[in-house]
């Protein structure tokens, strides 16, 4: 046994083996007769990694309905050794989470995960979001032409738009239920993610339409991104794409259109 | 992309006057059970919650929190302050607890005598402290430091330990008085932390609940643990909040009071958390033993 030691150290030396198993566990930790307790400095690791597990578990339900609940818990073992949380802010826990799964050599195989873990990190960061009113169809009645194409949204604070080449919304809702046959992976899909008000909605967009409301939430006027969506394709409707946007409530009231 | 929290929030302007935690019981409040507590009007004393839930900027648990808080009161529970830790108390987190305080006037507020974030690394559970001269001087100055940042005395709580420090040359009761005394802060006072740390460390949970400073102890903890063994097969209890208080509890409780007399009393359930109607009946069962103290005492 070490040589017990005061003062700095202890959190160092505690904390070093929580995460890693390699690691040797601290050597001034004792059962009550002063014997090495092993099993005991375990039941603190234990809770560490399962409680980090647990929160990925839950702010990731789709992924891991999708990947099975063993290949979750390796995958997310390695992220939380690599990644351990920087905030007691549990519910922001996993930002990188989607950046992981991407690049996570045994997910080679299945690169659609990260993209499901974007939606569902947006899903809860909507949640937690700041209430806001948003910006209703009526704000933007009465407006010329030329203040129309001029028009700049400010986003809601809960909105959030995941471009995808895989079907991500339907994905999404494995976390409901597992669909017969699985889920087709060619059929790419965009989504909407807004909080009108508590609750968190969720819209599947064509390509057109995310990049359309993409250049909104940027900054760019209406015209402007219509002028870059039509370039792309002269029959994308532009009306029903802002009249989507504006029902889902992904802009905030006090958006330029509303000051008129 | 920016995460906002409490402290960039729009939540409405509070408007909670001072509501005081009665002798009574309650329970540890859960986002699935506020639909039917509000609707049924459940008979609860009052509702506790961690305050690192309610750290985001809006939405729905703000909303559940506020009408929770418009009907019964409520005491602030932090879990991730790491009062116990070597480091600084870290400001941010303490911003965001202040703005929780701030915003919902709780009746009580408490923290831990444990540390959770080391680097910056939050490790999301409890950890142990050595009991030494050292120890207590970072803790009461880190108690000082938010008890001064919230404007309000805090309590702490004592912890459950699974393990020793070959280096504590403090006993865990003079540790916990000694903190009281020197911060001023008062004491929560966990009585399944009791059971479990005297069945791991091989000692009478009555003799430490006799010689604890009980005077201090303005709210109780109340809730069930797991078993397991140690190293040599001995039993060794988990604290793991995941099931109805167990019987020697409940024995432990009914003595406590019998010292202190009756005193806010929380059931906490936070793992495969079950039915409203199940932690209604802990809550009566805790009440019960409330009711028969305070006629016992009037008695007297």
């Amino acid at each position: 046994m070490s040589t017990p030691v005061q003062g700095e150290g202890v959190n160092e030396r505690f904390a070093a083996a929580l995460l890693d198993p390699d690691i040797a566990i601290p050597g001034d930790v004792t059962g009550p007769d002063g014997g090495p307790a092993p099993r005991r400095y375990g039941v603190y690791r234990n809770n560490v990694v399962v409680s980090l597990l647990e929160a990925l578990a839950s702010t990731f339900p789709s992924v891991r309905a999708i990947m099975g609940e063993e290949n979750f818990a390796r995958a997310a073992r390695n992220f939380i050794l690599a990644h351990p949380p920087r905030s007691p802010m549990m519910q922001h826990y996993g930002g990188g989470f989607p950046d992981f799964l991407d690049t996570f050599p045994p997910l080679r195989s299945a690169p659609f995960l990260g993209d499901v873990a974007r939606l569902e990190r947006a899903f809860l960061d909507a949640w937690h979001a700041a209430d806001e009113p948003c910006l209703c169809a009526d704000a933007l009645g009465g407006l010329n032409p030329e203040e129309t194409l001029a028009l700049v949204f400010e986003p809601h604070p809960a909105t959030f738009l995941i471009a995808s080449g895989y079907p991500v919304a339907d994905l999404f809702g494995w976390r409901h239920e597992r669909p017969e046959g699985g889920t087709d992976i060619a059929n790419a899909q965009c989504a909407l993610v807004t909080r009108p008000q508590y609750s968190v909605e969720l819209r599947i967009l064509e390509k057109a339409q995310h990049d359309f409301l993409a250049r909104l939430l940027k900054g760019a006027t209406l015209g402007e991104a219509a002028g870059e969506v039509f370039e792309a394709g002269p029959d994308f409707d532009l009306p029903g794409t802002l009249a989507l946007g504006i029902a889902a409530g992904m802009f905030r009231q006090e958006s330029q259109g509303a000051v008129e | 992309m920016t995460i906002h929290t409490i402290l960039q929030s729009n939540l409405p302007a509070p408007s909670f006057g001072h509501q005081p935690i009665p002798a009574r019981a309650g329970v540890g409040l859960k986002p699935q059970h506020v639909d039917e507590i509000l609707a049924s009007r459940a008979d609860v004393g009052f509702f506790e919650v961690h305050a690192e839930n309610y750290m985001g900027a809006g939405g729905m648990p703000h909303a559940q929190l506020r009408a929770i808080r418009d009907h019964y009161p409520l005491s602030v529970h932090g879990v991730g302050m790491s009062i116990g830790g070597e480091r600084a108390i870290n400001p941010q987190h303490l911003a965001r607890f202040k703005a929780v305080v701030d915003y919902y006037q709780p009746g009580l507020v408490s923290e831990h005598l444990a540390w959770s974030t080391h680097d910056d690394v939050f490790y999301n559970d409890l950890l142990p402290v050595p009991y030494t001269g050292d120890t207590l001087r970072r803790v009461v100055e880190h108690v000082d430091t938010v008890q001064s940042a919230i404007g309000r005395q805090i309590l702490i709580e004592n912890p459950s330990t699974y393990l020793v420090f070959a280096q504590s040359d403090w006993s865990e009761v003079d540790f916990m008085a000694e903190i009281a005394a020197r911060s001023g802060c008062g004491l929560l006072f966990d009585v399944n932390n009791v059971f479990v740390s005297a069945t791991n460390h091989g000692y009478s949970p009555r003799d430490y609940i006799l010689a604890y400073p009980l005077h201090l102890v303005q709210e109780i903890h109340l809730a069930g643990h797991a078993g397991d063994s140690d190293d040599e097969g001995r039993p060794l209890l988990i604290d793991a909040h995941d099931r109805a208080v167990c019987g020697d509890v409940w024995e432990l409780y009914r003595l406590v009071l019998s010292k202190t007399g009756p005193l806010p009393s929380l059931v906490e359930w936070d793992n495969d958390v079950p039915g409203w109607p199940v932690l209604m009946d802990e809550v009566r069962r805790a009440d019960a033993i409330l009711g028969s103290n305070r006629e016992r005492a009037f008695v007297q």
